[in-house]
């Protein structure tokens, strides 16, 4: 036993709790508690006797990918899954970053991994002959998950989780073992995503069986929901777009479902409204996070769906465009650019301190001595505390010396029944610093023009937020797990703008 | 007593990870003894002494108020856990929806 918090303790007290639940797999031939321990415990003796710094999982999801996560906790090893979408470049250099490296890769992914010196491929097929030897962590101390942030901005960054951000998350959000033996969760987002490792932590503590769709596809996803009688998932805001849009068409109901949670972007309120209607008997939760902040941070629950969407309040109303209120043990400012904490009503950058919150990367670490970490989102609190996303910091424009929240001119661009989608952007401008442009991608068959919507704009908001210019586009660039890839847009205007003034 | 340590009972099988230290001017103890770290040596195993016989229960939470010490059993045992001979509560967290 470790003399501080680990991962495996987790997984060790859920199979103390009831070793011959299922654990993660069908509820015919799934890994027990007990089992999923015996092979991460496996995993674990294997890993500790590598000359490895991390492991990386370059594969779909899959039980592996749980076991590897707890195994590499017994070999004190950071667990590395990386984005199989990546190409064979950027792997490599993944790989490069977190070198000396062991790679768990699936078969139709080893041949992406090219083995050098300090890159090798791990078969975990081979028979283990030193198995039954006591596991020591190498290092109590070092990083429990490297997760490779998304990168719509740039570069990605490797974030570092430690067990002492994870097991604090985990035991001060679920209760253990609250679960009945009937629930399930069907995870989807790809083991690369924090919600992939935050799930498998938070289902193992409560007992709640992990089902896991080796990747994402509407009707799979449906289909599975069906057969394995889930009752809790997670999806992203694209998920569910495309989840509600099957079960309209085929007029399904997924009777056990009565927990459905959402995040990792902005969920337009259509959407939201939509599945309360499609999904009577289902508890929405929005829930806000970060992977340098182990997951959720704030959370808008089921009660406040309810209550939102009934009520003929404007301002109650709105929460359902929230991400609803921190939860107790975190501390959540919204802060000016000067750094002094904004009241009630002004926008600004969100920051955050509490156990779980990391912010620290391979390179180097984002949190201040007093442990606020800057979220780089930008938003706003109601007066009831509830937390409103406007975009990224960086996305705001700011014209003029006037800061414009793209998220809330795309909203309004929206709400016009001819918008299927809309990106609204700064580019830069000789006069004003940065003007406001939107690319709009039309629904088909409908029609708007520009003076239509810059009309809309200038009406609903006002004349600072109108667009100079709208763009018309057949569809906006998104990475594979639905986040508007607004640099993109960014760069194409910019380029269109040098293209003119040349 | 540090946050995120683990300790375990001198008298029973109970054993506890730290999750506040609190003001940590307490000697967190199990069935009446004073709880070792893990890798510490005991010279066999005692019995919990009567007034702290109440037992743990594997997952729950236990907390001081005096001086803001909190617990989590990691494994269940005979003995109750006290700060020096105040025995802690069983704390009841704000249940919160399931979001991962």
């Amino acid at each position: 036993m470790g003399t501080t918090m680990n991962l495996s303790m987790l997984l060790e007290m859920a199979a103390d709790a009831d070793g011959d639940r299922i654990a993660v797999g069908t509820r015919r031939d799934g890994l027990t508690y007990r089992e999923l321990l015996e092979l991460s415990r496996r995993y674990g003796s294997q890993i500790g006797r590598l000359d490895a710094q991390a492991l990386a999982y370059l594969d779909l999801n899959s039980p592996t990918c749980i076991a590897l996560l707890f195994g590499c906790s017994y070999a004190g090893v950071p667990f590395a899954p990386i984005n199989y979408r990546w190409t064979d470049q950027q792997v490599g250099r993944a790989l490069e970053r977190l070198a000396p490296v062991a790679v768990v890769a699936g078969a139709d992914f080893t041949a992406r991994v090219e083995s050098s010196d300090s890159v090798s491929l791990l078969d975990l097929t081979t028979p283990d002959t030193a198995a039954d030897e006591a596991v020591a962590a190498r290092s109590e101390h070092s990083p429990a998950v490297l997760l490779f942030t998304s990168g719509t901005s740039g570069d990605p960054k490797a974030a570092v989780l430690r067990s002492s951000n994870l097991v604090p998350y985990v035991v001060s959000t679920v209760e253990f073992f609250n679960a009945g033996p009937e629930e399930a969760i069907l995870v989807s987002v790809p083991p690369y995503h924090i919600a992939s490792v935050s799930s498998a932590l938070t289902s193992v503590y409560s007992g709640r069986r992990i089902v896991q769709l080796p990747a994402f596809d509407p009707e799979s996803w449906v289909d599975l929901a069906a057969e394995e009688a889930i009752t809790h998932a997670m999806v992203v805001p694209t998920m569910l777009g495309r989840i509600l849009d099957v079960l309209e068409r085929r007029g399904q109901r997924l009777d056990a479902l009565r927990h459905l949670s959402y995040g990792g972007g902005r969920m337009p309120v259509e959407t939201v409204e939509r599945a309360l209607a499609l999904l009577p008997g289902v508890d929405l939760v929005n829930a806000y996070g970060l992977t340098e902040t182990s997951s959720t941070i704030a959370v808008l629950g089921p009660e406040d769906h309810r209550i939102a969407a009934a009520s003929n309040d404007p301002s109650v109303r709105a929460r359902l465009g929230s991400v609803g209120r921190p939860i107790p043990s975190i501390e959540l400012e919204v802060r000016s650019d000067d750094g002094a904490a904004l009241p009630a009503g002004a926008a600004g950058e969100v920051w955050v301190r509490g156990e779980q919150v990391s912010g620290e990367y391979l390179s180097h670490s984002a949190v201040g001595e007093d442990g606020w970490y800057p979220t780089r989102d930008h938003g706003h609190l109601d007066a009831d505390g509830y937390l409103f996303l406007h975009g990224r910091a960086d996305d705001v424009i700011v014209r003029g010396g006037e800061n414009i929240a793209p998220a809330e001119i795309e909203d309004c661009l929206r709400s016009h029944e001819a918008v299927a989608d809309v990106a609204v952007v700064g580019v830069p401008d000789a006069e004003w610093g940065e003007r406001v442009e939107a690319v709009v991608v039309l629904a088909a068959g409908k029609a708007a023009g520009s003076e239509e919507l810059q009309e809309l704009v200038r009406v609903t908001l006002r004349s600072t937020r109108v667009p100079a210019q709208i763009h018309y586009r057949d569809a906006l660039p998104y990475n594979e797990i639905g986040k508007l890839l607004r640099r993109e847009v960014r760069t194409e205007l910019a380029a269109l703008l040098e293209g003119v003034t040349a | 007593m540090k946050t995120g340590a683990k300790m375990r009972s001198a008298v029973c099988s109970t054993e506890v990870m730290v999750i506040r230290a609190g003001n940590g001017d307490i000697t967190l103890c199990c069935g009446g003894a004073p709880m070792l770290a893990p890798d510490e040596s005991t010279e066999g195993l005692g019995a919990p002494a009567a007034g702290f016989d109440a037992g743990t229960v594997l997952g729950k939470r236990y907390i001081d108020t005096e001086s803001g010490v909190e617990v989590l059993c990691v494994k269940p045992g005979a003995g109750s856990v006290s700060a020096d001979d105040r025995p802690l509560e069983l704390s009841v967290p704000k249940a919160l929806p399931s979001s991962d």
